[in-house]
This record gives structure tokens, C-alpha cells and sequence, in this order.
């Protein structure tokens, strides 16, 4: 759990040093290395490694728009996701997807730039299960500003009244964009939404890894045993603005809450070294993660851009004829055309 | 492409189906051969969906394998996506493409997009089954067609059947089919007791699965004076228009597209070639829909052939509730008749 989340985060701090370049002085998204938004993680790497230490590489997960903590604790090749950040032509979606829309289906792995939005697809992950009469789960994450949207509570309710094994994490940051949970959430906790729903639930105060390893424990046991679904809300900080560039002047006291909040890192770091880890085991993990980020992000950057002419393919699985591989250009741009 | 099959073999004319029969055997075969195929929708088990869509199913496969949903359109349409992401084959009823308001996100930003967005490393190989139309004084919420909204958004195969025996050949293509498939069905073509089905969709259908090819529009009529595209419930008015046309010796050739993407532009131009004038009837709303696609393409391709054009379409208003003014706006096949005759004025 310590080796994804430093990893994590080293990715993060990389991609945003990356993501700066060429951007400034007067801030244009679309220059750099790294083009588009970009929506970064730092601080929610419990809500990933506790969860993700659980699932097996069959089992699926459904990511948020931001994506990057929970893809690396499943197991997303990081290289391939890397580049598809960098826009690359070997990344995981060929460039086609970006950071908000990370798929490997190696890793049974997807997200959604849309909120709320990859909660009713890991449902449908966890009905195949289920018909399948398998022992996979599913996972769906979301923010706890996803909560107020429809696709949360029909969700919820699918799951629950067909005792599908999937398993709701919603990461509580207490900020949907600029909007503070109080002003926009009328519950401060969210299981008392799951109880509404009849879906038993857990919440995990203080972004504590370790205990929502425990937490995520008894929700994905539940879950493989065929015993239906869990919500498990987790307390996590944003230490990031939402997106980068994002000033946060909507929030004056963003420095001072960072510093209160305790890195859920440290946190797990001093309770390794109270259990007798020690001082150069937890610098290994960290010299390790950091090679680890560097190799990927190398690899990005000499990975070529896609020909611009792939723009025309993978709109279809069975692309009707016109709309093929080896014919793009015109006729392909119809996107269905035959003639 | 004119590859498909497009006239029914001898053994069709055994017995002939309502529309909704033939859909129903096409899902119950696959749903035999495949166990990964399964229903799910408002009403499709106990009901049998509110247009017969999914008759009898429930009976011959039970409720794992034909789902009743809560009326959650967003979570069960996004819960097929997932469901087919894992390689299954689901066939998920909208009860009425109207709607789709309400899930929107989940059909063209989720189910359409995640192949293209994953760089084809993901299919999605679902069947969205969805009513429409009006003629029934059901008002602007229950009479919407919307051909042209989903067939603008790509990443879906979008089809329209009119007869019963393309409604079985292009259901087994579309289950079988690795990307998501709209099938949008008119209620009014269904055979269903309290909507009765003008002459025309009940046609013989063969015993055996076939498929009828996406992309390959269906002469229904053959003329030499104009030619009249359409789909849906407006195959049969066009029919009838052209029947009606030829007692004043106007020969008219009739089109019926059967899938809209991908859309089979070359039938389209070559009869136009043949015939000259051209006339779009769609139940759609006019603007930015069907009727302007094809006369795009037909003006792109063939433009020199083309003496005239006219289209037939809901001149841009929500669908009315009140008889005369639901007729109105709804072409018929005097509204046909007389585009046709105008493109020859």
C-alpha cells in the first residue's frame, strides 16, 4: 500500500511539473507536453490503495475523473497511461482518451469524465458477475460531490435490490469544484444515503490507509461472497486545486487546511516505523516508486504523437464498411457512411 | 450496398408475424444460443414491455435473464454498458426514445464513446431498444421519433425497421453486432391490439435467424419518375402515396433506408441518378435532421442528376396532443403525394 501511494503521489507531483511546462506566463491549457485539464489526486491515496489491495486483476473498477491514484493501486500499466496523458500514439486509449478517460482492460480498469457517471457501469460489471455465476467484484468510485446526482442513488438502489457484489467508494474531499459540501450536501456523511437505500456502510475518518484496508476488507469480503453491495465513504483531502490552474480563490484557507490535515503518507509511514519497519526500507520504497514514475514518464515523452488520420478510427468495434482502418479521410468522416 | 437480401425467401411466405412477434423471435434465439444475451427494462418481464417488445421472454427464460428494472433509466442503461464492457451481450429497452433526456449521458457519452475514447480497446456490444413515433394523440413527451438526434452522436449503429421481416434480420445483426446498436422501433408498426398497424409491417418472416446487413437500404418500389426516401411508419405512407400517384401515371420509387447509420447514401444516389427528384419523408423534426442528411449527400454526390428536391418532415413543433392538429403536423401520405408532384411542377 506504502509503494502505490508514494507512487502515486511522485506521479502527480511529476505530471504537474510536466503538465507547467510551456504554459505560463499567461496560463494556456492547451500547450505543453501535456494538453487539456488535468485533475490531480494528491491527498486520496487511501481511498485507492485500501480499497484496490483487495481486488484481484478480474475484478473491476470504475474511476472518477480523477483517475490516477486508483488506476495505479489496480495495476494499470503505468507507462501506457503515461503516455496517453502525453497524448502519445502507445498509450492505453491511442490518444483517443486522455487523463479523464483511462481505459485497460487488462487491468479492468475505466473511467468517466463525467460525475456520477462510472458508478452505473460498475453495477453492470458486478450483473455480469453475477450471471456469470463468478466471484468477481466491482468497484465504482466517485467524489462525495457525485453523491447528488441521479446515476449515485439509481446506483444504489440497483445494486441494492439485486444484491449485486459491488462496491460504492465515495472520496469525501469536501469540495465539489468550488463549492463547499455544506453549501451543496444535505448530509455530512453519506452512509446515512446508504442506509436509505438499505446498503450497509462504513465511514473512515482522517484519510487513514489502514483503516480503510479494514473497512475495504469486510465491503469486498461481503461482495465476493455473494453477499451484495457495500458503500464506504472515505475522508480525503484535496491538496490540489480542482484542476490545475485552478486558483482557488473560492478557497482562503486552502493552505491552512492542508497543513492541518495529516498526509495520509506521513501517517502511513509512521505507523510502518512503529511497527518496526525501518528508516531505509520505507527510503527504498520511495527511491523505487520514483524510478518507477521517471521510466514511465520517459517513456511518454519518446513515444510519437498518433497520425492525425487515426482520428477516423475506433469509432467502431466493427466499423460498417466506409468507415475502416485502411481507408480514412473523407468518406470515413461520415462516421457510418457507406457509399 | 445492395449485397443484402432484401427480398424475403420463399419460405417467408409460410406465415407471416406482427413486427413484435419477429423481434421477440429474433431476442429468444439469440438469447438460446447465447447465454451472455439478456433483457433489461421497464415492464419487459411480467408485462412483456409495454409495446410487445419483449412478449413472452419472461416465460421461456426467467427473471435473471429478463430483468424488470426500477424506473432509473440512467442507472439500468449505464448498468448495460458496464454488463456489455464485460463482454456480455445485453438488449436494454427505453421505453420511449423521448426519454432519453434523462440518460442521455449514459447512451452517447458512456455507451457511445467508450470504444472510440479507449482507442478500441473496449467494445460495448449492447442493443438499446427504444419506441418511437406519434399518430396516437400521446402528446410531445410520448410521440417523439428523434431519428436524427441519435444518429447525429457517433459511436452508435442506429436502426429503423419497418416490416416485420427486417425487424428480425436486423435484431439478430444488432445483438450480434460488437458495437451498441439503437433499434428503434415505431410503436405504431408493432401489431399490438389497442395500436392498430396500418397495412405492411405484418410480412412473412422465415422460421430460421437471418441477418439483414446495416447500411443496406431496401427498395420497396421501383420507378422512374421520383424517388421517395424514408424509414419507419413513413414506408408504408410512401407506399401508399405511390400508389396513389401511379392511378396519375407518376411512377414513384420508394426507399426504405432500414438502418440510418451507417446509411446507405449509394442506393440513395443511384436511383436519384435514375429518377431525377428526390423527396425526404421523415417523422422527425425537419430541421438539422434526417431529410437534410440525405439531400446533403445526394446534392454532394449527384448534383447534376438532381432536378428537385422536397422534404416531408414535422415542420419543427413538439408533436401536438389533439387529433387535427397531431395530423397536422405528422406527414401522411397525401403530404407525400403532393411533394412528389411538386418536384414535378
Amino acid at each position: 500500500m506504502f509503494e502505490d501511494m508514494v507512487t502515486a503521489r511522485r506521479y502527480e507531483e511529476r505530471l504537474q511539473e510536466e503538465y507547467l511546462e510551456g504554459k505560463q506566463p499567461a496560463f494556456d491549457i492547451s500547450a505543453g507536453p501535456i494538453p487539456g485539464e488535468l485533475h490531480l489526486a494528491a491527498g486520496h491515496e487511501p481511498a485507492a490503495v485500501g480499497v484496490c489491495e483487495h481486488l484481484r486483476d478480474d475484478d473491476t473498477v470504475t474511476a472518477p475523473h480523477r483517475p490516477h491514484h486508483v488506476a495505479i493501486a489496480k495495476g494499470v500499466d503505468l507507462e501506457r497511461m503515461t503516455a496517453e496523458i502525453f497524448g502519445r500514439e502507445t498509450g492505453l486509449s491511442s490518444g483517443k482518451g486522455g487523463h479523464m478517460h483511462l481505459f485497460d482492460p487488462d487491468a479492468k480498469f475505466a473511467c468517466s469524465g463525467i460525475i456520477a457517471e462510472g458508478y452505473p457501469p460498475a453495477v453492470g460489471a458486478a450483473m455480469a458477475a453475477e450471471k456469470r455465476n463468478t466471484d468477481q467484484v466491482a468497484v465504482a468510485y466517485a467524489g462525495e460531490g457525485a453523491t447528488n446526482q441521479g446515476g449515485f442513488y439509481e446506483s444504489l438502489n440497483l445494486a441494492s435490490v439485486h444484491d449485486l457484489p459491488v462496491v460504492f467508494v465515495v472520496e469525501d474531499n469536501d469540495w465539489a469544484i468550488s463549492m463547499p459540501k455544506e453549501r451543496v450536501t444535505a448530509v455530512d456523511d453519506n452512509t446515512k444515503r446508504a442506509e436509505g437505500q438499505d446498503i450497509p456502510s462504513a465511514r473512515v475518518d482522517h484519510n487513514d490507509a489502514v483503516a480503510v484496508y479494514d473497512a475495504a476488507e469486510k465491503a469486498v469480503g461481503r461482495a465476493r461472497a455473494g453477499n451484495g453491495p457495500t458503500l464506504l465513504e472515505v475522508q480525503v483531502h484535496r491538496r490540489m486545486g480542482h484542476f490545475m490552474g485552478d486558483a482557488e480563490a473560492y478557497r482562503p484557507d486552502a493552505e491552512k487546511e492542508r497543513l492541518d490535515a495529516i498526509d495520509p503518507i506521513d501517517r502511513l509511514e509512521e505507523r510502518l516505523r512503529d511497527e518496526g519497519v525501518d528508516g531505509e526500507r520505507v527510503d527504498e520504497l520511495r527511491d523505487q516508486a520514483e524510478e518507477r514514475v521517471e521510466d514511465a514518464i520517459e517513456f511518454a515523452k519518446d513515444q510519437p504523437e498518433p497520425d492525425p488520420e487515426a482520428a477516423y478510427d475506433d469509432v467502431f468495434t466493427n466499423p460498417p464498411s466506409g468507415v475502416t482502418d485502411e481507408e480514412p479521410g473523407e468518406e470515413a468522416i461520415s462516421a457510418g457512411g457507406d457509399d | 450496398m445492395a449485397e443484402a437480401d432484401t427480398d424475403a425467401p420463399a419460405d417467408a411466405a409460410e406465415r407471416e408475424l406482427t413486427m413484435s412477434r419477429a423481434m421477440v423471435e429474433a431476442i429468444a434465439h439469440e438469447m438460446e444460443t447465447d447465454d451472455d444475451v439478456f433483457v433489461m427494462g421497464e415492464d419487459v418481464a411480467d408485462y412483456g414491455g409495454i409495446f410487445d417488445s419483449t412478449e413472452g421472454l419472461l416465460e421461456e427464460f426467467g427473471r435473471d435473464r429478463v430483468m424488470d428494472v426500477p424506473i432509473s433509466e440512467t442507472g439500468f442503461i449505464g448498468a448495460g454498458v458496464g454488463a456489455a464492457q464485460e463482454g456480455m451481450r445485453p438488449i436494454v429497452e427505453l421505453m420511449f426514445a423521448d426519454f432519453f433526456g434523462v440518460c442521455m449521458d449514459q447512451i452517447y457519452n458512456q455507451m457511445a464513446k467508450n470504444t472510440y475514447m479507449s482507442g478500441g480497446s473496449v467494445s460495448v456490444p449492447m442493443t438499446l431498444m427504444t419506441a418511437v413515433g406519434g399518430t396516437y394523440n400521446d402528446a410531445a413527451q410520448h410521440s417523439q421519433t428523434l431519428y436524427g438526434t441519435f444518429a447525429h452522436l457517433p459511436g452508435m449503429k442506429v436502426v429503423v425497421p419497418s416490416t416485420a421481416y427486417d425487424a428480425k434480420g436486423l435484431m439478430h445483426n444488432a445483438v450480434r453486432d460488437d458495437d451498441p446498436v439503437v433499434y428503434m422501433f415505431h410503436k405504431r408498426l408493432m401489431g399490438i391490439g389497442w395500436m392498430p398497424a396500418p397495412e405492411g409491417p405484418k410480412t412473412g418472416v422465415p422460421e430460421d435467424d437471418y441477418t439483414i446487413p446495416f447500411g443496406s437500404a431496401d427498395v420497396k418500389r421501383e420507378g422512374e419518375d421520383a424517388t421517395v426516401v424514408t424509414l419507419g411508419l413513413h414506408v408504408h405512407r410512401a407506399l401508399e402515396a405511390a400508389e396513389s400517384l401511379a392511378e396519375d401515371g407518376i411512377d414513384a420509387e420508394v426507399i426504405d433506408l432500414r438502418t440510418l447509420v451507417p446509411l446507405d447514401t449509394e442506393t440513395v444516389v443511384d436511383s436519384v441518378r435514375k429518377t431525377g427528384r428526390l423527396v425526404v419523408v421523415d417523422e422527425d423534426y425537419e430541421s438539422f435532421g434526417v431529410t437534410g442528411e440525405v439531400v446533403g449527400r445526394v446534392t454532394e454526390a449527384a448534383l447534376d442528376d438532381l432536378e428537385a428536391v422536397e422534404r416531408v418532415a414535422v415542420p419543427d413543433v413538439p408533436i401536438p396532443y389533439s387529433r387535427p392538429m397531431e395530423n397536422e403536423v405528422i406527414p401522411d401520405s397525401s403530404d407525400v403525394e403532393e411533394a412528389v408532384r411538386a418536384t414535378r411542377e
